[in-house]
């Protein structure tokens, strides 16, 4: 049993029956088959994550995104003194992360993409971009672009999924895609 | 209950008190005894106060209900993280690592004095943590990531019940020596030790990387360091966070088999192929820590592959086999006991109505279902970006933690109060559905959590309707219903999970003594054992013909590849990224 000592003191020698052998072949061929769809992606599908990342200073990438902001802000989103920016089409967008919001509010032309840069300038938190359910993790101190093609039009919510403390579940932000030529 | 005195041996130089175990003949120390007893209650103590904080979790979640303030969710939820999936489990092990050493080998312990010292030092950190998170300022979760700060006693807590449980390590490791040394068995050591040795070399790891990110981490919460980078320590702090669950992995899986081999008989189908199993373990699971960094800034996608398969899934691999075996040695067991006819007399007359065995067998079927496929999902490079941070995360690692490793913890209680502490289970009726209350609440929590990161539900999050923010953002209906479904399901684990605690408690207090009358009976039901010398003949290349572990595990894969794709449909309808 299994809380004796194996019975033949040589088990190692012991042949292995056949179903146990094959139940083995199958699950080394499955982790291959799944190893190599993670490469395979990578050539042949389109949603694979940028590594594109850099180290910038917190007080740097703070005023590139407000430098992006008062180049492109179209309007402000109702009385929340919010700026909705739109970014020039295939060109870089930003958005920054600190407690307790995402900034700005962004505007996207569906089909078009963007260059999007995401960094905090506190703590790390969550891009879940909703309900597309995309998430990324977003750390102080690196800056990652995404290049991303929005695929719909309509509200999209950007929501913090990484704990950034206890004002943590008011920290939204959020991405409009419109159709080409429109908004503004 | 014959007491005998042996001399010293390489380690130690006190003279040992043995009894002998009446329903096995094992030679218990009592040393080691006393050592499992401690270890065990600590770990049902800190069960009971995480489970509870758990259901306050799961309350507050439930939008109809929204229990707790936003601050003391965020304080509960890291105290719940803390008690349950840190201490409970760790001392559950250590009792676990001293029964598998000492009582299964019938050798004295090595160093028991310094095994009260680990215990000292884990109830001293577990408790100074647990203090500093209950203050109120330590509110970080589990994980802790800088440069959110806890106070530092919160990290100090932690370093020492680190050590003590690294103690506990070496004690373990020192016992198989003596063992050897005194020749108390005779051969390799018995495969569910050797499960226990391959959570010991893991756990060894697991320390070292604790100790590798906590102490620089205590001494910035000080103000002695300036700075904790925040990817490295994410890629350290992991190695001990998930590599610790492969800690539990190791356990657990020793768990069935210690299970099936005193319940139905079960002996390993082949020693090679299980051992080697467990060997994949050791050699691959510590690169778990990429599961946590798929979607993280600065990591090549060269390294995350390779990390997040295990190597190419080598690791998986082990689980199952382990999915193979564990019921093919329960179903030979049983087709010797004779249960022969059809495909699955054997399953239908197993010993349901045994909590050890039912507890142990859901256990199996749920870590495999609902914690290893979506573990491996959630594990894929590129899926993991529909789900990082989502409710799945804690859907899938309640699967394996605790629809796995602490249901398979419980069913062994079973065994263990009548073995260790010499008492018969109280209220065998209720003792008989205990591990299925538990376990459909656990499988429900598990699954309505996963359908809720589906469909985006972040965790870790107070407010699902987003009530204060200055750009509310409303989840699909759909998203309500889950959470509702959710906290209904962690009603009933935490009812299961309460019935356990007084169930135990009150069986060590005021359960009937075992003795040589009835310790086999007080083990639970069992199938009439034509086992005891037929199975222990049984030979791995036997002509042995498993048809019915053959169905469940081709039901299990053709369950696993569905799912697989089904997800990467999902993954090819999201917004094209490079």
């Amino acid at each position: 049993m299994a809380i004796h000592p194996p019975q033949s003191r040589v088990w190692w020698n012991e042949p292995v029956a056949k179903g146990e052998l094959v139940w083995i072949a199958i699950a080394f061929v499955w982790g291959l088959i799944m190893f190599f769809m993670m490469i395979y992606w990578h050539y042949y599908g389109k949603q694979n994550l940028s590594s594109e990342v850099g180290r910038v200073d917190l007080a740097v990438y703070e005023q590139k995104v407000i430098d992006f902001t008062d180049a492109y802000t179209v309007r402000e989103e109702g009385d929340t003194g919010v700026p909705v920016v739109k970014p020039p089409v295939g060109g870089d967008a930003y958005m920054l992360a600190r407690t307790f919001e995402w900034w700005p509010i962004l505007e996207l032309e569906k089909g078009k993409t963007y260059r999007l840069h995401l960094s905090s300038v506190d703590l790390q938190h969550g891009f879940s971009l909703q309900p597309t359910n995309i998430n990324i993790q977003v750390h102080p101190g690196l800056e990652h672009v995404v290049t991303v093609t929005p695929t719909e039009v309509g509200s999209f919510g950007v929501i913090c999924n990484e704990y950034c403390g206890l004002g943590h579940h008011v920290m939204t932000g959020r991405i409009y895609v419109v159709e080409p030529g429109q908004g503004g | 209950m014959a007491n005998t005195a042996v001399g010293t041996g390489v380690i130690g130089t006190l003279a040992t008190k043995f009894r002998t175990c009446p329903a096995t003949g094992l030679q218990v120390d009592l040393a080691a005894q006393r050592l499992i007893k401690a270890n065990a209650v600590a770990a049902v103590v800190f069960l009971a106060i995480g489970g509870l904080f758990g259901l306050m979790v799961a309350l507050t979640r439930w939008p109809a209900v929204h229990l707790l303030s936003s601050d003391m969710f965020y304080l509960v939820l890291t105290a719940h993280g803390l008690d349950v999936l840190l201490l409970w489990i760790i001392f559950f092990e250590m009792a676990v690592l001293y029964f598998a050493s000492a009582v299964i080998l019938s050798s004295r312990i090595a160093a028991p004095r310094w095994g009260w010292v680990a215990f000292a030092l884990m109830v001293v950190g577990g408790v100074m943590t647990n203090v500093a998170v209950l203050q109120g300022d330590s509110s970080v979760m589990f994980t802790s990531y800088p440069p959110l700060q806890a106070q530092p006693h919160f990290y100090l807590g932690l370093i020492l019940f680190a050590v003590g449980a690294l103690i506990g390590c070496f004690i373990f490791l020192g016992t198989l020596v003596i063992a050897k040394e005194e020749k108390t068995y005779e051969g390799s050591i018995p495969l569910v030790t050797f499960g226990a040795l391959t959570a010991c070399i893991i756990a060894v790891f697991t320390i070292a990387s604790g100790a590798i990110i906590l102490i620089p981490t205590f001494l910035w919460s000080v103000g002695y360091i300036s700075n904790i980078d925040t990817l490295t320590y994410k890629l350290v702090w992991w190695a001990m966070g998930h590599s610790s669950q492969q800690i539990n992995v190791s356990a657990h899986v020793a768990i069935w088999y210690l299970i099936a081999a005193v319940t139905v008989g079960a002996k390993p189908l082949s020693e090679k192929v299980s051992r080697t199993a467990f060997l994949m373990y050791i050699l691959f699971l510590q690169l778990a820590s990429a599961h946590h960094l798929l979607v993280e800034p600065g990591l090549s996608s060269e390294w995350k592959i390779v990390n997040t398969s295990y190597m190419m899934y080598l690791a998986v691999m082990g689980s199952m086999i382990h999915g193979m075996t564990v019921p093919g040695s329960i179903e030979a067991a049983q087709r010797k006991n004779g249960f022969t006819r059809g495909v699955f007399e054997w399953l239908r007359k197993a010993p349901w109505s045994n909590p050890a065995f039912s507890g142990m067998f859901l256990s199996l079927v749920m870590f495999g279902f609902l914690g290893g496929i979506s573990g491996v999902v959630l594990g894929t490079e590129q899926l993991n970006i529909m789900m990082h941070n989502t409710l799945y995360v804690p859907g899938h690692f309640h699967g394996t933690v605790v629809a796995g490793t602490t249901l398979a913890f419980m069913a062994v209680t079973y065994l263990v109060v009548p073995l260790i502490f010499q008492r018969e289970i109280i209220w065998p009726k209720l003792a008989k559905w205990q591990p299925y209350l538990f376990g459909l609440g656990v499988a429900g929590i598990s699954l309505f959590m996963m359908g809720a990161g589906t469909l985006g539900v972040s965790r870790r999050h107070w407010d699902n309707a987003f009530t204060d923010a200055l750009l509310p953002y409303n989840y699909p209906d759909v998203a309500s219903l889950m959470m509702g479904l959710n906290g209904l399901s962690a009603i009933m684990a935490a009812t299961g999970g309460a019935l356990y605690v007084v169930i135990v408690v009150g069986s060590i207090l005021f359960g009937k003594k075992v003795d040589a009358t009835n310790a086999v009976s007080a083990l639970g039901p069992m199938p009439k054992k034509v086992v005891q010398e037929a199975v222990s003949k049984y030979g791995s290349a036997g002509t042995w013909h498993l048809p019915g572990t053959y169905v469940l595990v081709a039901i299990f894969f053709g369950s696993f590849v569905l799912y697989y794709f089904v997800n990467w449909k999902y993954l090819s309808e999201l917004w094209p990224m490079q």
